[in-house]
């Protein structure tokens, strides 16, 4: 075995250093070297965000083929770790408040686990190192969504999550064995050559899609979302808003081109039917909650309706506008959800649209930044939820679906009906007993700042999105 | 440096002041230096662009000037003017310059109010510059959102219902519209966003033309409150305090018209001529259909902006009559319109701040109270008419001899069909004025009330002077303009 190729993986190798640093430091540190636990893990995330963003871009294969990696796929492994860092430092004050703090150690072991999973997820090209890579994915996030075990909601959420999860991967396993029975590989590159649209292999589509389904929420797999969004920790409902559906998202665009390329017909009507279904259901119950989670929980399964606008052109320009879209969605969405976060931490309870209101007038902030978060996910410009939108519409244009995109257009339209219902409650419903200000932890206003500047800035500097584009590829 | 670039950096730097300025002094101070500036900056435009083409620089676009945005997908930063919308900058200059002074006296969030306006204003100027599709559209869409903040929070009346209607509806507008936009781009199989280039190749085939030019004039037509798509705007204008329903009916309503002879026609023009007809329907029942909702309503604001519903269908109208004469008066009607509406809402919103009441039937004798606010109003309603010496005679003038010009029996009796509305217009101005200035005052509370204040006079003075320049020095005007609807007149009726 040549030790050299591990070098090859070093996002990989340098996550996992990380974690078992994080997980000694969990021994070892007592006393006032555990009040330094938090900064500690944020300065590693920090110093890995920074060798995977360095990472030169080059293409190996490791493990005869399994493992691969391009300069894509660090992009994409860069983004995510980006987005676990803020949300990480957005997830101070929870980590310190009196029911966690002794099981912090915990959470970032399982935090990190899933983020290693996710890695292993998207560079694999074999479907075994892809389903250890998911399930080591999505295993540690069942715990962390029963993370305040003491609260009846969590346990509860956590229980349904994992038996979902579990369900998916079943399905999804089954999938794979067809594909194996069919083909009798399980290489990507091989199964891709094989594949010739037999109904065995559409079959195992359809099982293989019902199981990344369900790890993106699209509806009819949506089911689980809103009850594990509302009863897990915030911060581990926006994982799961974001990183967790921006890895699944991405990987499944990946292997629709590059092992399912032949049966396009087939995944083209799926994922028609699918996206109109997510977008349009997801708005129509997004309009009707009042908790803000919840809420937040159908408007990410219409997000992830349109980031598959995206994936069904399978298209170049489409993986741009996919990678694009989940960057900028990762900034919209940590920026509400961290505000929800620092709300819910302030008043001890779930916060509803009620509690918004006239939250202007004693957090101007909070609710500034709020505000244009729910602007940037309706795609409201000059924010760069605009500007994903319009490439993600674009793409799909091209690949001429032109009634979908309109569906997707008008939905666009109910969606900024249910983010203006917020705007409206914090800017202008009266209240006369409103929130008061509170100031929230410092690492959640460096957060807040780097989520700013990532919906102001990421539209209008367009270096970003060209950098995406120079190594996208397509069938 | 690019002179154009200015009407974006100056709008930025007005916000980014804003945002550092501490109180109500610097608020204003910041306002009033901005959107002198701006005013300045569109004068000299004006006047330079006069020169220039005077001078005997005939390309289509002045200034023109493009920076790549998005390579890959062919978005570029494009911009140049040419008379149209040298024309429409200067209207939109005139308006936020006057609305600064409107709402000189506003409270509460007074800072927040005018980010908000300044946005406003921002995406209204980037809109009317650029010559990119997407640059255009995302300016667009920048001037519709601040809306429903300026209606929802500083509003009045229903304000929420009202805010939330127009953005959605707006919104719903604009989704037609990058359907459009779409369309036209990959059906030119085009690898820009110029305008003026996909015009120029003009290959997108007719059977894609049909389909997607009236997406585009749709998505466009609700904002220029296109029949039945225009119930937005009279609960919007009546709800919004009073800057907002001048910028809006002012400038935003403009957007619609402009868009619509930009965009839509210009770049389907196959599809325009074959699918005019519809709207040219669906225009004149906007032009009659208004007129006589105005004269049953009883709030001041419902008058006036079913009014608006009216002119700016009659805007609209004269586009899709295409001939070069009332296309021209369909531009010579944004801009009075705009500035005549301007003055309207200008005065409406001070009556309204000292009387607290905007139905017609509570109020009346305001001519002695308020001798220059009534004043001010009779002109605002004389040239609201079309009465000659003012800028509605010129346009309205001009766009029904325009669609006059048109020979056969269709054209000739819509527009006979939509001439009645100036009769109906008479009738709705008059009798509000005499209802409201005139007559006994019945309300003791109403005589105590004071004439307007220096800034108010500054506002009402501006605006009426504006009003009748243009009545009076027409030519002026349609000089400026005729060069830009000639050269999109080429391609539309070749």
């Amino acid at each position: 075995m040549n030790y050299i190729q591990f070098l090859e993986m070093r996002p990989e190798v340098s996550l996992l250093a990380i974690f078992v640093a994080v997980f000694v430091y969990d021994l070892v540190a007592r006393g006032k070297w555990r009040h330094y636990f938090h900064p500690v893990v944020c300065l590693l995330l920090m110093l890995h965000t920074a060798i995977c963003l360095g990472e030169s871009y080059r293409e190996a294969e490791l493990f005869s083929g399994m493992y691969y990696t391009c300069p894509m796929i660090g992009i994409v492994k860069t983004i995510l770790t980006g987005g676990t860092l803020l949300l990480v430092m957005q997830a101070n004050k929870w980590l310190r408040s009196a029911n966690t703090t002794h099981k912090q150690g915990e959470f970032y072991t399982l935090l990190l686990s899933t983020l290693f999973g996710m890695y292993i997820m998207i560079s694999a090209r074999h479907f075994l190192l892809f389903f250890i890579g998911m399930e080591l994915a999505s295993l540690p996030l069942a715990c962390l969504v029963a993370f305040d075990k003491y609260r009846h909601h969590s346990a509860e959420a956590g229980v349904k999550y994992i038996l979902t999860s579990m369900f998916s991967s079943a399905v999804m396993l089954y999938g794979i064995s067809f594909i194996y029975g069919t083909t009798g590989t399980l290489y990507f590159a091989d199964v891709a050559n094989n594949i010739t649209g037999v109904p065995l292999q559409v079959f195992a589509l359809v099982l293989f899609f019902a199981g990344l389904g369900f790890k993106i929420s699209l509806v009819p797999f949506h089911l689980w979302t809103a009850d594990t969004y509302q009863g897990a920790p915030t911060v581990v409902s926006s994982y799961l808003s974001v990183i967790s559906k921006g890895a699944a998202a991405f990987t499944l665009m990946v292997v629709l081109i590059q092992v399912f390329a032949p049966m396009i017909k087939y995944w083209q009507t799926i994922l028609y039917i699918l996206t109109v279904l997510s977008i349009t259901i997801a708005n129509l119950f997004a309009i009707r909650q009042t908790d803000l989670k919840r809420f937040m929980a159908f408007s990410s399964i219409s997000q992830a309706g349109y980031i598959m606008l995206a994936v069904i052109g399978g298209s170049k320009e489409g993986m741009s506008a996919l990678v694009y879209y989940v960057l900028v969605y990762i900034f919209a969405n940590l920026a509400v959800f961290g505000i929800i976060e620092t709300i819910e931490h302030h008043t001890r309870s779930n916060v509803s649209r009620d509690d918004c209101n006239g939250l202007y007038k004693t957090n101007p902030k909070l609710a500034f930044l709020m505000t244009l978060a729910l602007f940037s996910l309706a795609g409201i410009p000059p924010f760069a939820g605009f500007f994903s939108k319009f490439f993600v519409f674009m793409s799909a244009f091209k690949a001429e679906f032109w009634v979908l995109v309109f569906i997707a257009l008008i939905n666009t339209v109910i969606s900024l009906y249910y983010y203006l219902l917020i705007v409206k409650a914090m800017y202008i419903t009266p209240n006369d007993n409103p929130i008061p200000y509170f100031p929230s932890s410092k690492y959640s206003r460096i957060s807040f700042v780097v989520c700013l500047a990532g919906i102001i800035l990421l539209g209008i500097c367009s270096f970003v999105f060209e950098e995406i584009d120079k190594f996208s590829f397509g069938m | 440096m690019n002179i154009l670039n200015l009407f974006i950096l100056l709008p930025l730097a007005m916000l980014l002041a804003l945002w550092a300025a501490r109180n109500l002094r610097q608020i204003r101070s910041v306002m009033v230096v901005g959107s002198s500036l701006l005013l300045a900056l569109s004068i000299y435009l004006t006047i330079d662009f006069i020169s220039q083409r005077s001078a005997g620089a005939d390309a289509p676009f002045l200034y023109a000037a493009s920076w790549t945005w998005y390579a890959p997908l062919n978005i570029c930063y494009s911009i140049g003017v040419d008379g149209i919308s040298v024309a429409m900058i200067l209207l939109s200059a005139i308006i936020v310059f006057t609305g600064t002074f409107a709402s000189w006296r506003l409270q509460p969030l007074t800072k927040e109010f005018f980010l908000w306006y300044v946005l406003l204003s921002l995406g209204v100027f980037g809109f009317f510059i650029s010559t990119d599709m997407f640059a255009m559209f995302m300016f667009y869409e920048t001037a519709l959102i601040p809306m429903y903040l300026l209606i929802g929070v500083w509003g009045s009346g229903k304000k929420e219902y009202s805010a939330m209607k127009l953005t959605l509806m707006l919104m719903g507008g604009s989704a037609f519209l990058l359907m459009g936009i779409l369309g036209i781009y990959f059906g030119s199989g085009a690898t820009t966003m110029n305008i003026l280039e996909i015009a120029e190749m003009g290959n997108i085939p007719v059977n894609i033309q049909y389909i997607f030019f009236p997406l585009t004039f749709l998505g466009f037509g609700v904002l220029g409150a296109l029949f039945p798509f225009h119930t937005w705007s009279p609960d919007g204008h009546a709800s919004a305090p009073t800057s907002v329903s001048m910028l809006h009916a002012g400038v935003l309503m403009k957007l619609g018209g402009y868009g619509c002879f930009r965009i839509a026609m210009y770049l389907l023009p196959q599809a325009a001529n074959d699918l005019a007809w519809i709207f040219i329907i669906l225009t004149t029942i906007s032009v009659v259909y208004g007129a006589l909702s105005a004269i049953s309503q009883t709030d001041l604001k419902y008058i006036n902006a079913y009014s608006s519903v009216s002119h700016c269908g009659l805007v609209l109208f004269a586009l899709l009559m295409m001939t070069r004469t009332s296309c021209t008066g369909a531009i010579l009607q944004m801009l009075s319109h705009g500035l005549m509406t301007a003055l309207f809402f200008a005065l409406i919103g001070m009556i309204y701040g000292r009387t607290h009441t905007r139905d017609i039937r509570e109020l009346s004798g305001l001519m002695k109270i308020m001798p220059f606010l009534s004043v001010g109003y009779i002109i605002a309603g004389l040239a609201n008419l079309g009465l000659p010496g003012f800028s509605g005679f010129i346009a309205e003038m001009t766009i029904f001899v325009g669609s006059f010009e048109q020979p056969d029996l269709f054209h000739r009796c819509v527009t006979i069909i939509a001439c009645t509305s100036i009769v109906i217009t008479a009738v709705y101005i008059l009798r509000v004025v005499g209802k409201i200035l005139y007559g006994v005052c019945k309300n003791e509370h109403h005589l105590a009330l004071t004439d307007a204040t220096w800034d108010e006079r500054f506002t009402v003075i501006c605006l009426i002077a504006c009003v009748a320049g243009l009545g009076i020095l027409p030519m002026w005007v349609s000089n400026l303009i005729d060069g830009g609807v000639g050269n999109i007149f080429s391609i539309i009726y070749p």
